[in-house]
């Protein structure tokens, strides 16, 4: 059902952990549809990408996202991260069942919603750069109910 | 071959190996013996003895008369026919359907087709370990109520229905009272006359018989209408040439499960309590999923917090083993299972539920195995999750 480098990507996911003190987070999805996505970015004064981390809970093919989009923005700067769309992610896993094309959007939205809080915090705008649509933070005490 | 490659299959409530003397019975009847039933002259006969002798068979195993078992093909086909058939025959009586809400979806989404043709559907809740509540189904019986359809037992979470009280409530209202057994059949004792069973549905390939065969039982005097018009077979009630060596695979298969049952389930049994112990004890933040001992001999079903079930199904099968989850992403909708949310779930807990069903030849050994890997797998798959990541820090 999944590429080669699906599989790859899924069962040695690159990049996966958290960045303290991180100059932008952004967390996409929700766990109501099983799909949250996590980028945490270290940007430097150039405004490089120099590290990036992600964090995921969801099926196979929203791992193996993550973690192609993480490598693709590594090293650019913003404004060349802005331009990775999930298309792009796609191409760049060998493609993805049409049922999971919705993962390689939701990778595109963490990395937009990371740059957007970055921004944010650091007082900037960054040309073509939309809000995040979805943001699960009032979802968030949801999911520790004890059961 | 090393250890990792041997394959743990412990997905028997999907579907069981055939089991290989139901597989001898059955090959006669392809190669030799391939007569039509329905046809005059000797050789034809050795068909048709063939077919009588599996209803004997199955008829026996649940106390009933060979003329109320009528072959099918499959359990969705039998779930099909006794719904929308008694629907049809009973429109005289009433236009109310009572079921519940952890049905099989060919139960669940016939009721749904026969609500758009101008029927009445209850669907019942369930309590937490997904049992119908009988007090719910009294109070949902209405004066135009013709039929109660509730399953003998579930097939994700393994819980068994109070289908003695069930049939008797049924009875007691003079309502038909149909119950899907594909999951029960071959691991409970059934008798239809005890429990005030009108109507049952079986399917062959999930007690080591043959796919693509099942049957509905259809109580002598209940009113149905026909499935499948055209020749005679099946009293006219499902036309169309009888899969023969299906049939005979089918008997032989209830004649091994009957035989086997006390052993199998008995052994059964011990090992899925052993698998459940082993797994809430070494796995944190897992829950079983439905009732702890009143549940199917070979059902375990868990949920384990902050990871999804795909992603765990995936890594099983890395290692060799095939298991089945409820999640949203292997039900091919955007919902995890209805039966899971039923339950009381919520979504993020039902889309990480794990099924592992048992065979008899399941060993403890293969068990330890399992064990094994998905303590790894869950907790790779955890230090990979927001869900977790944020849980610990609240900690
Ligand atoms: C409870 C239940 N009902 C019905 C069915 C459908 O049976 P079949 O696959 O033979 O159509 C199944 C099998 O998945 C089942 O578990």
């Amino acid at each position: 059902m999944y590429s080669d480098k699906v599989m790859d990507h899924f069962q040695n996911p690159r990049n996966v952990g958290e960045i303290e003190d991180a100059s932008g987070v952004g967390t996409v999805g929700n766990a109501k549809c099983g799909d949250i996505m996590r980028i945490y970015l270290d940007i430097d004064d150039n405004q490089v990408i120099q590290d990036v981390k992600f964090k995921t809970f969801g099926c196979g093919a929203a791992v193996a996202t993550s973690s192609m989009a993480t490598e693709l923005v590594k090293g650019k700067t913003v404004f060349e991260a802005l331009k990775v769309t999930n298309k792009a992610v796609m191409e760049a896993l060998d493609g993805l069942p049409p049922v999971k094309v919705h993962c390689s959007l939701l990778a595109e939205e963490a990395i937009h919603a990371a740059l957007w809080d970055y921004a944010e915090k650091h007082g900037i705008t960054i040309e073509g750069l939309e809000k995040p649509k979805s943001d699960i933070h009032e979802g968030e005490e949801e999911e520790s109910e004890e059961y | 071959m090393g250890e990792e490659k041997r394959l743990i299959y412990l997905d028997n409530a999907a579907t069981t190996k055939t089991a290989p003397e139901v597989v001898e019975a059955m090959l006669p009847y392809f190669t030799e013996l391939y007569g039509n039933p329905s046809s005059v002259y000797e050789f034809s006969q050795k068909s048709k003895e063939a077919i009588t002798r599996a209803r004997e068979i199955i008829a026996g195993s649940l106390g009933a008369k060979t003329e109320e078992i009528y072959f099918t093909g499959g359990g969705s086909e039998s779930d099909n026919w006794a719904l929308k058939a008694a629907a049809e025959a009973y429109r005289g009586k009433g236009n109310h359907i009572i079921t519940s809400k952890i049905e099989h979806h060919a139960v669940l989404h016939t009721g749904d087709w026969l609500e758009k043709q101008g029927y009445e559907v209850t669907y019942l809740d369930v309590d937490e370990n997904g049992t119908v509540k009988t007090e719910e189904l009294k109070k949902a019986i209405r004066p135009t109520t013709i039929l109660i359809s509730i399953m003998f037992a579930n097939n994700e979470i393994g819980t068994i229905q109070p289908v003695k009280e069930i049939g008797r409530i049924a009875k007691e209202h003079g309502i038909l009272f149909h119950t899907d057994a594909v999951q029960a059949f071959g691991q409970i004792p059934i008798h239809v006359d005890e429990l005030n069973i009108d109507m049952l549905s079986s399917s062959a390939h999930k007690l080591n018989g043959p796919k693509g065969i099942g049957f509905l039982y259809i109580r002598k005097g209940v009113k149905i209408r026909s499935l499948i018009h055209g020749g005679a077979q099946e009293r006219k009630r499902r036309a169309g040439t009888e899969n023969v060596p299906g049939i005979v695979g089918y008997g032989a298969a209830v004649e091994r499960a009957v035989r086997t049952m006390e052993e199998r389930t008995s052994k059964e049994k011990e090992l899925r309590d052993y698998l459940i112990d082993r797994v809430l004890k070494e796995v944190p933040y897992t829950r079983l999923n439905g009732h702890r001992t009143n549940r199917l001999p070979n059902n375990t079903n868990f949920s384990f917090q902050f990871i999804e079930g795909e992603s765990l199904l995936i890594m099983l099968d890395m290692e060799g083993i095939c298991g089945s989850s409820g999640s949203a992403c292997t039900s091919g909708s955007l919902d995890p299972s209805h039966v899971l949310l039923a339950i009381g779930l919520p979504h993020e807990i039902a889309h990480g539920s794990l099924r592992l069903t048992l065979s008899e030849e399941t060993t403890k050994e293969e068990l330890d195995h399992v064990v094994e890997s998905v303590k790894k797998i869950v907790e790779k798959l955890r230090n990979m999750s927001p869900l977790y990541e944020d849980y610990m820090r609240r900690q």
